[in-house]
């Protein structure tokens, strides 16, 4: 056992409450995926706190969405063990909104804003059954959050790209998750929306879930987040960011791409 | 015979049945579509031909139900086969379809050549065109049979598979609507809350394998081919939401079908020439020139992705 799990807190009517009661949201030990020969992830290991806000970073290719989806079962793992709050997957879908890179659907799909958000709530409306109007004020409500609230009757391919990011949130939140997985939510989108996807994430930070970005803006990471994951195929670096985003393990995952003029910059950037 | 008595002896019959099958084979056409699949219905269409000359080979005769079978177990292997090919050939579903359903009709009619089929009466063309015409309702006196149990029974028996296939796609469209819809949108979203995709895929081109084969073998495949592409392009072109674009698709597919047929039996009078022309294939033009109109003067034929292409 570690030592951090045998940890335990008396509380003050004498109860003993073990940390294990609250078990990691997400933890990953070896995680491995192929496409072909080549692997795209090996051996990460990996531990995502409960209320933390963590930016997974790394060059283009470098694995970074491939961990996402492997993490969730979407592309097949070689190898690893996964724990989302402890257990399986299977078990804990629930706790779990997952947002993917907007580029990775067809926006001329026949869908209303509304449809979208509404697929957010597909578990809790269950097989065989459709969506009434408490369904339909709900996701009303979650495109509010992200100020889309009059768009709910728009085609989706009518929006621009910043709008079709903030209803792939919504949509997120209608899950109504404990742990938020979002690949690149903040590529190609305007400063406005950038400025209201982070908002809404810290506000789900600040209600004590727990974010993971794939993010590719180095110089917006300590910013925006507390923890960092370094990845290139494998995991250089991880933990808070004044630990694990310093210009050795940077340029560890960069090999050398990123000129010294550039890490001074983040380095400003996160004093 | 009282008015309408011809019309109902020849014509409703072979109009209900089209209508039937141009309907089951365009509400799964909306989704094939939709994950840019359409040609899995040319392609189910196509390997129909091997199944069933496997299936007259193993049992000896050209019952109904026999081929049937052998033609949807042809459907579901060339479907396994486009997935193989797919996985092990890293190549694209279109060159994958375009293999496998083009092999396997070859070796249909190599088959139907080599074999013992010289006394039975299988023939390439019947399989394209069908037999639409020929489907007469014997029993009908007029309107009045309509209420006549015992003339009701002698309908041509397409008319009862094409219905109970059509309620069987119908059901399965609306029982799985969810998991079609969210799956064919964003895969990786369907499969993160714990959608089987895989499964609702193979699902979907099951029930178009059905679909198909129960109107192949009441209108032959150029028709199948047309329902399974036409009216959900043109209904896509219609409206911008996914439960319009299926009502649509409906009513494009019943258009065709009453006006090919109507056309194809009366058309060529209208223009003085004495023989009707293949209903078949009339309705499957008619289904055209609609998708035509609509990509001229359809209300959402421009197309509004541009806006949100990556970068």
């Amino acid at each position: 056992m570690t030592p951090d799990a045998q940890l335990e807190l008396v509380t003050a009517d004498g109860r003993r409450v073990s940390t294990e009661s609250a078990p990691c949201p997400l933890e990953v030990r070896g995680l491995t995926v192929s496409y072909g020969e080549k692997p795209a992830v090996f051996s990460v290991d990996a531990r995502f706190p409960s209320g933390s806000m963590t930016a997974i970073v790394g060059p283009n290719g470098a694995g970074k969405s491939t961990f996402l989806k492997g993490a969730l079962g979407i592309v097949r793992c070689l190898a690893g063990e996964i724990r989302f709050f402890g257990r399986p997957f299977k078990e804990t879908r629930r706790d779990v909104a997952y947002v993917p890179q907007r580029a990775s659907v067809d926006w001329d799909f026949p869908a209303r804003v509304i449809d979208v958000v509404m697929m957010g709530l597909y578990r809790e409306v269950g097989l065989f059954r459709f969506a009434g109007s408490r369904h339909r004020a709900r996701a009303i409500e979650c495109l509010s959050r992200v100020g889309m609230q009059d768009f709910a009757d728009r085609q989706i391919g009518q929006l621009s790209g910043g709008q079709q990011q903030r209803v792939f949130l919504a949509r997120a939140l209608a899950q109504d998750a404990e742990l938020y997985l979002l690949d690149e939510p903040f590529a190609g989108v305007d400063a406005a929306t950038e400025h209201a996807i982070v908002t809404v994430l810290k506000e789900l930070k600040a209600a004590g879930k727990t974010v993971v970005c794939v993010h590719h803006d180095l110089s917006t990471v300590s910013a925006y987040f507390d923890r960092v994951m370094l990845i290139n195929m494998r995991k250089q670096a991880e933990g808070p960011i004044a630990e694990a985003f310093t210009p050795e393990t940077l340029q560890a995952t960069y090999g050398g791409r990123l000129a010294a003029s550039q890490i001074d910059e983040l380095r400003l950037g996160s004093a | 015979m009282e008015v309408g008595a011809e019309f109902v002896q020849l014509s409703l019959a072979p109009i209900v049945i089209g209508t039937l099958a141009a309907i089951a084979c365009a509400l799964p056409g909306n989704f094939l579509l939709l994950r840019r699949q359409a040609l899995i219905g040319d392609a189910i269409s196509h390997v129909a031909l091997p199944g069933i000359v496997v299936a007259f080979l193993v049992t000896g005769t050209i019952a109904t139900w026999p081929m049937m079978i052998g033609a949807a177990g042809a459907a579901v292997v060339a479907v396994a086969l486009i997935e193989l090919i797919k996985r092990l050939g890293r190549v694209e579903p279109g060159a994958a379809m375009g293999v496998v359903f083009t092999t396997l009709f070859a070796a249909g009619v190599l088959l139907l050549e080599q074999s013992d089929t010289s006394g039975v009466h299988i023939d390439v063309e019947h399989a394209l065109y069908g037999n639409l015409e020929s489907l007469i309702w014997f029993d009908a006196v007029g309107w009045s049979s309509l209420a006549d149990p015992a003339a009701l029974a002698g309908l041509p028996p397409q008319l009862f598979r094409l219905a109970i296939v059509l309620a069987v796609i119908v059901v399965f469209l609306v029982a799985f609507w969810k998991e079609l819809a969210i799956s064919t949108f964003d895969p990786g979203f369907a499969q993160a809350l714990g959608i089987r995709t895989g499964a609702v895929g193979f699902a979907l081109v099951v029930a178009s394998a059905i679909a198909a084969v129960a109107a192949f073998d009441a209108v032959g495949s150029i028709i199948v081919i047309a329902m399974f592409v036409c009216p959900p392009a043109t209904a896509r072109l219609m409206t911008d939401r996914l439960g319009r674009q299926i009502a649509w698709s409906v009513l494009f597919a019943t258009t065709s079908a009453i006006a090919g047929y109507v056309f194809a039996g009366y058309g060529p009078l209208w223009f003085g020439s004495a023989d009707a022309v293949s209903a078949a294939g009339m309705i499957a033009t008619v289904a055209g020139l609609q998708l035509g109109l609509a990509c001229m003067i359809g209300p959402r034929r421009q197309r509004t992705g541009q806006a949100a292409a990556p970068h």
